[in-house]
């Protein structure tokens, strides 16, 4: 990455040069050891303790709360089965994270494909439209998003103005305005890496597919979608992580019943006062996005290796 | 908008274009602003409800601004972002000047993962880590302070400030540091003299963004922030069980005027490298 002239040269100081790099990252890494990174190691060691009775948690090593993911043992007859509730919000955060991916991807590659195709002049500022909401405060668009979809929302109101409708249609309160809430913050993180890719195309390949008597429908599935794939599986990972992992969407737009992985964690540790099961559920989400990295990475480096 | 007019009837056959493919990012475009330009134009309401349209009217900008506790939470949220703004910038400059133009280090790996742990962790997790490990401290100093929120904040700024940083430091080559060096500069006049002024658009960037990110946490802060230590999003998402007026529209509309602007300043400061 770094061209060869900016390389330093291994001088008899290098020794030297290694201690002061220690010592300029040393802040910086004391900081995300001490309020990001460290922490996480404690939740990971929660999750293997007993639950306190109020709050909390009780030093005794215990897999109790493990055990209480994925499986529930009934009060009275001490059968084991499926932890139901805890499995539906687990299918519910993948849906719904699946859901806002394939809607993002639909709506962000002809998006993204619209802009790369733009007089290079003004891409920039087709750009700038797409990130400036980005980088807009996440609780106020999710807000934006309830004032559109409540009962007295906007597209009620306008429903009901026409007579289409009589009443209206709950939509705030459901999976429907979670996934339309999640689809809305995280759009722009499909458009820029699909934007990346599509910008690279050589044009003169479709031109060549034209030729050769292609349809349209044939050029975009067997020329185009193989070129820019490295960007649609960026996007579509850099949409999930954040989705399964939300907080602020399900909780604004889904209520106290339509539970996410995000939610039901918050419950965990705060109602709910079962910490440990808080923590065991934190790991496994935890888990999920690191697999979903790990193809990221992957995919990027492969792409790396393919380009140089 | 000028893209419908992209794709007029009987144009010769187009290469480039795809059938749909403009109407779908004009919808794109509308999808992203409407909902925000719907909650500034009801700020401006002057009924009681956010649905119906009673007239033009300042009202709401009036009240939100004589409303002590977002007075309060504003004040604290902007503390808490020129802290966590000012400790991220400097570490994260001080990280990127030791981990790039230079030949691959051991550990290198490791350290980029830490750096950018809070851009992979999702934040409900970190948040929940730290409710954990800043309640055991809590038991065990009896400090329950602001250097918690503070701390936290500056934690999870520092990838996005250390990124624009270290990207604009790739693109400086090191010949005028060696120039500096052969002229027997010592490495902190060569840094503060040579360096620094060539690498400031890059830091203010990166500053720019810490602080945007830390104004809009939510999630991070609602487990950290002790009673008392609301800052304007935790009010925000408060309010949100009760009924909501165009007072919150308001402070949106508000929040959203500055986050545009600092949004912007980047762009030109970004733009200006190339």
């Amino acid at each position: 990455m770094t061209p060869e002239a900016n390389l330093v040269n291994e001088d008899p100081l290098s020794k030297e040069a290694g201690k002061r790099r220690w010592l300029l990252l040393s802040p910086g890494l004391f900081i995300i050891l001490f309020a990001a990174a460290g922490p996480l190691l404690i939740v990971l060691a929660y999750s293997f303790l007993e639950k306190g009775s109020y709050a909390g948690v009780v030093w005794n090593v215990s897999t109790e709360a493990w055990f209480n993911v994925f499986l529930e043992k009934d009060i009275f007859d001490d059968t084991v089965s499926f932890a139901d509730a805890h499995l539906s919000i687990f299918l519910r955060s993948i849906k719904l994270a699946l859901m806002a991916t394939v809607l993002a991807f639909i709506v962000g590659f002809p998006t993204a494909y619209f802009i790369a195709t733009r007089p290079a002049r003004t891409r920039n500022i087709w750009l700038f439209l797409i990130t400036i909401p980005f980088w807009t405060n996440l609780l106020i668009r999710t807000f934006a998003i309830m004032e559109i979809v409540r009962n007295e929302g906007v597209i009620n109101t306008v429903l009901i103005k026409f007579g289409i409708i009589d009443q209206p249609i709950q939509m705030l309160f459901t999976d429907f305005a979670i996934a339309v809430g999640l689809l809305y913050v995280y759009l722009p993180l499909m458009v820029l890496p699909l934007y990346a890719s599509i910008e690279k195309l050589d044009f003169r390949l479709l031109e060549a597919g034209f030729d050769l008597y292609a349809t349209r429908w044939k050029v975009l599935k067997r020329v185009i979608f193989p070129l820019v794939k490295p960007g649609v599986i960026a996007g579509s990972i850099l949409v999930f992580i954040p989705a399964i992992g939300a907080y602020v969407t399900p909780r604004v737009l889904g209520g106290g019943k339509n539970l996410m992985l995000g939610t039901l964690i918050e419950f965990q540790f705060g109602q709910g006062r079962n910490w440990p099961l808080g923590a065991a559920l934190s790991v496994t989400l935890l888990a999920i996005v690191m697999i979903a990295l790990i193809i990221y990475v992957k995919n990027t480096t492969s792409q790396n290796a393919h380009h140089g | 908008m000028p893209i419908m007019a992209e794709q007029t009837v009987g144009k010769p056959f187009s290469i480039i274009t795809q059938p749909g493919f403009t109407a779908m990012a004009t919808l794109c475009f509308i999808l992203l602003y409407a909902p925000l330009i719907a909650l500034v134009i009801y700020s401006f309401n002057a009924g009681e409800s956010i649905a119906v349209w009673h007239g033009f009217s300042w009202r709401w900008y009036e009240s939100a601004i004589n409303n002590r506790e977002i007075q309060q939470a504003t004040v604290r949220s902007l503390q808490v972002a020129g802290f966590a703004t000012l400790v991220s910038t400097t570490v994260a400059t001080m990280a990127a000047l030791a981990t790039t133009r230079s030949k691959p280090f051991k550990g290198q790996t490791v350290v980029y993962a830490l750096i950018n742990q809070p851009l992979m962790v999702p934040e409900i997790v970190t948040a929940v880590a730290l409710l954990i490990f800043f309640a055991t401290i809590k038991v065990a100093t009896g400090y329950t302070g602001m250097a918690y929120l503070l701390f936290a904040h500056a934690a999870f700024c520092i990838p996005f400030a250390y990124l624009p940083i270290r990207a604009r430091l790739e693109g400086m080559d090191l010949t005028l540091e060696h120039a500096a060096a052969d002229l027997y500069a010592t490495p902190w006049n060569a840094f503060k003299q040579v360096t620094f002024p060539r690498l400031l658009p890059g830091i203010l960037a990166g500053a720019m963004l810490a602080f945007v990110i830390s104004l809009d946490d939510v999630v991070i802060t609602l487990f950290v922030a002790g009673p008392g230590q609301e800052t304007l999003p935790i009010y925000m998402i408060g309010q949100l069980r009760r009924i909501v007026t165009p007072e919150m529209n308001a402070v949106s509309s508000l929040f959203l005027l500055v986050s545009a602007i600092l949004v912007s300043i980047f762009f030109v400061l970004n733009r200006k490298k190339k």
